[in-house]
């Protein structure tokens, strides 16, 4: 019974928590160039917002229009549920479980772009061909990541792939983890979150037609993403795993509050690459990682 | 001090890939002149008594590589009046990667080399391998001619990087004498590449290779 509690616990905290992030880095955002900005709590009215409308259809829509987006939702949700809480682990754990997070990730994303192109709009088609071509680099640098990882731990399960190493595998693998970061959840220097000009959108570009619950369930997931990522970039930072309970849960809350700035930090300071310079980008996150990997493996033999 | 030897190899290798993914002429430039003083200082580290000598001889280094080829580089590239981008024949992407893949196997290759054990634990050859890889890379995959001085720089950095092995025998004059010759040349080059200009309106060597009255 206990257990059957805190796994509702735990789905509580992923489901309730997430829509925040993008509420604090909007404000960072305002802060930062001195304007009041929408409040924190945004993304949640939005999300009642959306569920209480109604949903258009396009006529060339099949059930995949709807299965889409819900589909990446769940699938994003258990990815989520696979990630330890530090020292309050995870409600399911076996060996090669990371494995079954990219994947889930990776199924998540087929979904979105699914949805897209079954409204039949050239522009959305676009947008999924992009995001695609992104993640084909994206995904890369996680696996190297998670590589990495594992090597560092010589284990396959994320519990206890989670002990980072200090100094200088570690600075690399947060560069590279910090620009996947970035890049998978369509932040600045490779999206724009707010842009709406159709020819530079990305993420946005895919959701368009979308209304009603299923686009609530989209941005939804896209939050949930962006907490999972930031949980996953400070578990790989810090040794949650070996401070005492509620100090964990702090740093842990800490990290991603500071990771959430960072983004919002970013966005306002730089501008969004040009097209061509994304490849270029995501190959050098994919080289921090590689670094990372190489620096663990020197460390592991030597 | 072992540790921060290695900290500072890293840091030069970091650079090598900047070098490669960098679009801006004046960048590169820079890129090379830190380069050249994270070097500079590294006999400091590596002697163990501090002699006059090195210490000479490191602050020669980080000006000559740091402020003064720099600023002969930046003022050829003013005189010159080019455009600041570097229009590459290998592309940013790929040399990039082939940077990377050169520093890896530099890494590898270091390993397995047989090495005194006193060197055995350092970056010392895996770095000077990839900064010799790097400035090979440079040189061939840059039109520029100014871009072209830069990768000799780097390649001259990897050549330094490897001579810091034999520090403690061979006579640091020669490391001078070296510094003298490198400035010399990046002077002449300043030179010939200001005739290039007026020659052929352009810096790209390419066109070079076009006879003409």
């Amino acid at each position: 019974m206990s257990s059957i509690l805190e796994f509702l616990a735990r789905l509580a905290v992923w489901l309730l928590l997430a829509p925040l992030l993008p509420g604090i880095i909007n404000r960072v955002k305002a802060w930062v160039a001195g304007r009041r900005g929408p409040p924190v709590l945004q993304l949640y009215y939005d999300l009642a917002r959306l569920w209480r409308k109604g949903v258009v259809l396009s006529t060339l829509a099949s059930p995949g229009f709807i299965a889409g987006p819900a589909v990446a939702w769940v699938a994003v949700l258990a990815a989520a549920l696979l990630l330890p809480l530090g020292p309050l682990g995870t409600s399911l754990s076996f060996r090669g479980d990371v494995i079954l997070l990219v994947y889930l990730l990776a199924l998540a994303r087929f979904c979105t772009a699914w949805a897209a192109l079954e409204t039949g709009s050239a522009f959305e088609g676009m947008g999924a061909a992009r995001e695609v071509s992104y993640a084909v680099l994206a995904e890369a640098a996680v696996i190297t990541a998670v590589l990495t990882l594992s090597m560092q731990s010589g284990s396959l399960v994320l519990s206890d792939m989670l002990v980072p190493a200090a100094g200088t595998g570690a600075a690399l693998l947060a560069v590279g983890l910090f620009t996947v970061l970035l890049a998978e959840n369509c932040r600045v220097p490779f999206d724009d979150p707010n842009t709406h000009l159709e020819l530079t959108m990305i993420h946005e570009v895919m959701v368009l037609d979308h209304s009603g619950p299923p686009f609530a369930a989209v941005l939804h997931g896209a939050s949930m993403k962006l907490l999972l990522f930031s949980v996953l970039l400070v578990q790989a930072m810090v040794p949650v795993g070996k401070l005492p309970e509620s100090a964990a849960v702090a740093a842990l809350i800490v990290g991603v509050l500071v990771v959430t700035v960072a983004v919002g930090l970013v966005e306002s300071l730089t501008a969004r690459a040009a097209f061509r310079r994304v490849p270029l980008l995501l190959t050098t996150a994919f080289l921090f990682c590689v670094f990372a990997l190489l620096v663990a493996w020197k460390g592991g033999t030597a | 001090m072992n540790d921060l030897l290695n900290l500072l190899i890293g840091l030069a290798m970091g650079l090598n890939l900047v070098a490669l993914g960098t679009s801006r002429l004046p960048a590169l430039i820079r890129v090379a002149a830190l380069q050249g003083m994270v070097l500079g200082i590294m006999p400091l580290l590596i002697e163990n008594e501090w002699r006059v000598m090195v210490l000479v001889i490191a602050v020669a280094t980080v000006i000559m590589k740091g402020i003064v080829i720099p600023a002969l580089l930046r003022r050829a590239m003013r005189t010159a009046n080019i455009d600041r981008d570097l229009n590459p024949l290998i592309g940013f992407l790929p040399s990039l990667l082939l940077g990377a893949a050169g520093m890896i196997g530099a890494v590898v290759l270091a390993r397995r080399l047989p090495l005194l054990p006193e060197h055995g634990e350092s970056l010392l050859v895996a770095g000077s391998l990839a900064s010799v890889l790097t400035g090979l890379l440079l040189l061939i995959g840059r039109s520029k001619a100014i871009s072209q001085v830069c990768g000799y720089l780097i390649l001259e950095n990897g050549i330094y990087l490897f001579g810091l092995l034999l520090i403690h025998s061979t006579p640091l004059m020669v490391e001078g004498g070296i510094l003298l010759d490198l400035t010399v040349a990046v002077f002449v080059t300043g030179i010939i590449m200001d005739r290039i200009q007026r020659a052929f309106d352009s810096l790209d060597t390419r066109k070079l290779t076009v006879l003409r009255e």
